[in-house]
């Protein structure tokens, strides 16, 4: 329905971004005609918000260029990427939490006559305009966002997971009104996990990989498979190392075991067992509700609905304290989130030992010595940057925020995607220690952004969707394809 | 001290960094140096003695700021504390005896640190605003007790007389209580589990969170101890002073913060310690001397005495911070 040789609206080609030594961006492109709707995938680390970062102005690329409408913009802010035509709506919300709604308008100079419109046409009828953002609900606020993009009449809509935290009933209406923008002429570029509503609502796919653009696709029944296979590229044969080890479970009573666990918008029903000896992993596209798994179990956030079971008894944490008590010990995925950074490796891995009350009296030194030295030989790390834990390098960072809990002794650990950022040798011997651990009775849950990890470290990976259990993978199944397909709901099994 | 080639700056950089009490010493030498060149013969040891006793209630107030610093507070209620315990000591020791009217004092001193706690620690309110909101109420209710109290009198116990000026051997009797509470405090910041967890909170309060440490235990604790460390600074100040007043130690409020900072502890939280603070006690109180001798209108000495404190300050961070 639309001639080839038309002018795109949105032509990138040839783009690069590098941050430091690392190159983000290598050779990304993107096309987008007028009335078209084009979703833009990659898996995690492809290079997908540096081009959307690109594309709207907020960064600008090392080479390439980036035309709207035919002329060469040389994009250099946010408001000149909206002066051309091209009107994101981020992940999260843009409105500022301390004014009202129709202070927020007048801040980004929105009419609110076109706005009130949307707001109505998108499903929430009841807001006035002296709420105040901050106490509105996170699907309202994305509501109000895109109310507010529509209302610049853009000829680019960049929407970044616009349907994440949205409620059924609000996703089918903003579905529908992207589909009349692009009836009416606009184009919108779609960025989505979700496969389902792309193939009902897009008309192309293009796809990165590495910071490299490696094709576009017309959305036709069955693409699915042909996306993700694009998502992946032809050398996955190379990751299919052996399995460190695949072990049968004991049948007995689960260290812990988890029945419909939901908290906040994105985690809504989580159940699996997790056995003693065993390694499970988590495998979950961004912002699946992974985080706030976590959280609930490192009793840093309190779960709104299910239950957990320790060793057969209901438990519930108010505090972390609660939950180191109960063996849960967590390693959050930032590690300037654990770590002490002015203080010594001695002390960042001894906090454990000291922080209950009746530990605050005096150390013994004999004791600590011998812990801490215990845990750093058995994590290796490297202690001749000695004094502040900031001077050492990220692995032996990562390492301290687990060597804490060895030497504090591991019964459940939680480790988020522990071997993001650290070099192969040191995620080598992450998978090492946390298979040891496993051999002498620890129970591991491994989240990972990385899916070649699930198979060198893992027993079988639990896989998130949508805030739901969407699959279970044995160690020896878990290929790349079989766990990207699955974390992007393609092969929606019964949860185990 | 001047060195023309980098490598040695550098390593005396690194020492200076592994040893953060070596400058500050050097300092203190430095200004004693330059007080005996102003006026030769000044320093003996009757002087010594003297500026110690002056520098003991300074160095133990800022214990009070040390402590808090560390966990990214400040006790601006520290003054009035002490204020509270000496003019309560002096006006109840006739009334109930010594003993009674010293308990009495430190623990209105504790009541104090322990609001101070719980609005830091349960409220969560900024400890600046806290601790100066209950300074304020601690003093109106310092004035109420002053006009309910019969005045009958004030009574100094002649222990504290004994502590605050008496010397022995030449040095002053206030070491007796000063040196083992140093040593505790030195020792304690570092080996016990409460004195890591200051540096812990100070550090990271979500890691220390994460770990499994109860900010607000701590708290309540640090604001309780800080509050009867002040108490005891009172008497001691008492027993110096001689004179109980309605203001007797609110001079020595903002100098105690000086002393913690002077002596590298960070207002920021997890980096100092008290061994620093003693040496930055006696440093405001070596130039405290310097600046009386200048014979300076008092406006100009204040003037200098700030400026002072704020470039020992930054000359301090940039010798020890190798980041």
């Amino acid at each position: 329905m639309i001639e080839p040789q038309e002018t795109p609206v949105l032509d990138a080609k040839g783009v690069s971004k590098s941050f430091g030594a690392v190159l983000a961006l290598r050779d990304a492109s993107l096309r987008v005609r007028k009335g078209e709707i084009v979703a833009l995938m990659g898996a995690n680390g492809a290079g997908k918000s540096t081009f959307v970062k690109i594309l709207t102005g907020v960064l600008r690329p090392d080479t390439g260029h980036v035309r709207i409408k035919g002329r060469d913009s040389q994009v250099g802010s946010p408001a000149e990427a909206r002066r051309s035509g091209v009107v994101p709506v981020y992940q999260e919300p843009s409105l500022i939490p301390d004014l009202d709604v129709a202070d927020n308008l007048r801040l980004g100079n929105t009419r609110a006559e076109p706005f009130r419109h949307w707001v109505a046409e998108l499903g929430i009828p009841d807001l006035r305009m002296d709420d105040m953002i901050g106490r509105l609900p996170l699907a309202t606020l994305r509501i109000l966002d895109l109310a507010r993009a529509l209302a610049a009449e853009p000829d680019v809509l960049l929407l970044d997971e616009m349907t994440a935290a949205l409620p059924t009933d609000l996703v089918e209406r903003v579905l529908r009104v992207i589909r009349q923008q692009a009836d009416a002429g606009r184009s919108v570029i779609y960025i989505s996990h979700r496969f389902t509503e792309i193939a009902a609502l897009c008309d192309n796919a293009t796809v990165l990989r590495d910071g490299v653009t490696v094709g576009s696709v017309p959305i036709a029944p069955g693409i699915e498979e042909r996306i993700v296979e694009m998502m992946l590229g032809a050398d996955l044969s190379h990751t299919n190392a052996a399995p460190l080890s695949v072990k049968s479970r004991p049948s007995d009573l689960p260290r812990l075991r988890l029945r419909g666990i939901g908290a906040g918008p994105r985690l809504t029903d989580v159940s699996f067992d997790l056995h003693k000896g065993e390694v499970l992993g988590v495998v979950a596209l961004e912002g699946q509700g992974q985080d706030e798994l976590f959280d609930v179990l490192a009793g840093n956030l309190r779960a709104t609905a299910g239950t957990v079971e320790i060793d057969g008894r209901p438990a519930s944490f108010r505090h972390p304290a609660d939950a180191i008590v109960a063996g849960l010990t967590f390693v959050p995925g930032n590690r300037s989130q654990a770590l002490l950074m002015p203080r010594s490796v001695r002390e960042n891995i001894a906090l454990p030992l000291v922080a209950e009350l009746r530990k605050w009296g005096i150390i013994s030194k004999r004791d600590e010595d011998a812990r801490v030295s215990a845990a750093i030989e058995r994590l290796q790390i490297d202690t001749r940057a000695q004094g502040e834990v900031r001077r050492l390098s990220g692995g032996n960072q990562q390492k301290v925020t687990i060597a804490r809990w060895v030497a504090k002794g591991v019964q459940t650990l939680l480790l988020f995607d522990p071997t993001r950022g650290i070099d192969i040798r040191t995620k080598r011997q992450i998978y090492t220690l946390v298979r040891d651990l496993a051999n002498k009775g620890a129970a591991v849950l491994f989240y990972t952004s990385e899916l070649a990890e699930v198979r060198l470290a893992c027993d079988r990976a639990v896989v998130i969707f949508n805030g739901r259990v969407v699959a279970m993978v044995e160690a020896a199944d878990a290929d790349e394809p079989t766990l990207l397909r699955a974390a992007y709901g393609l092969t929606e099994k019964a949860p185990v | 001290m001047t060195v023309t080639d980098t490598p040695p700056r550098a390593r005396i950089g690194r020492f200076m960094a592994a040893n953060p009490l070596v400058p500050l010493i050097l300092l203190l030498i430095a200004l004693l140096g330059l007080l005996e060149a102003m006026n030769p013969g000044i320093i003996n040891r009757l002087w010594l003695a003297n500026a110690i006793k002056i520098a003991i209630p300074l160095a133990m107030l800022a214990a009070c700021q040390t402590l808090t610093m560390l966990t990214g507070g400040i006790d601006l209620s520290a003054g009035t504390a002490a204020t509270i315990a000496a003019y309560v000591t002096a006006t109840l020791s006739p009334l109930i005896g010594v003993p009674a009217a010293v308990a009495v004092a430190v623990a209105c001193a504790a009541l104090i640190g322990l609001v101070n706690g719980f609005g830091v620690a349960i409220c969560r309110v900024h400890p600046l605003i806290m601790t100066l909101g209950t300074g304020l109420i601690a003093t109106g209710c310092l004035l109420v007790y002053q006009r309910f109290v019969i005045s009958t009198g004030t009574h100094i116990p002649d222990f504290l007389v004994w502590l605050g000026t008496g010397r022995t051997v030449g040095l002053p009797n206030g070491l007796v209580l000063f040196i083992p509470f140093a040593v505790l405090l030195i020792w304690g910041q570092r080996r016990t589990g409460f004195g890591r967890l200051l540096y812990a909170l100070g550090s990271n309060e979500n890691a220390a969170r994460l770990s499994g440490v109860r900010g607000w235990q701590v708290y309540l604790s640090l604001y309780s101890l800080s509050g009867i460390i002040a108490g005891i600074t009172g008497l001691l100040y008492l027993g110096l002073v001689k004179t109980p007043s309605l203001s007797l130690a609110l001079p020595l409020d903002l100098p105690s913060v000086a002393a913690a900072v002077v002596g590298g502890t960070s207002i920021f939280g997890g980096r100092g310690g008290y061994a620093g603070t003693i040496v930055g006690a006696l440093i405001l109180t070596v130039l405290t001397t310097m600046l009386t001798l200048l014979h300076m209108p008092e406006g100009a000495r204040r003037i200098l005495f700030g400026l002072i404190i704020l470039a020992v300050t930054a000359l301090y961070i940039r010798l020890t911070d190798r980041t």
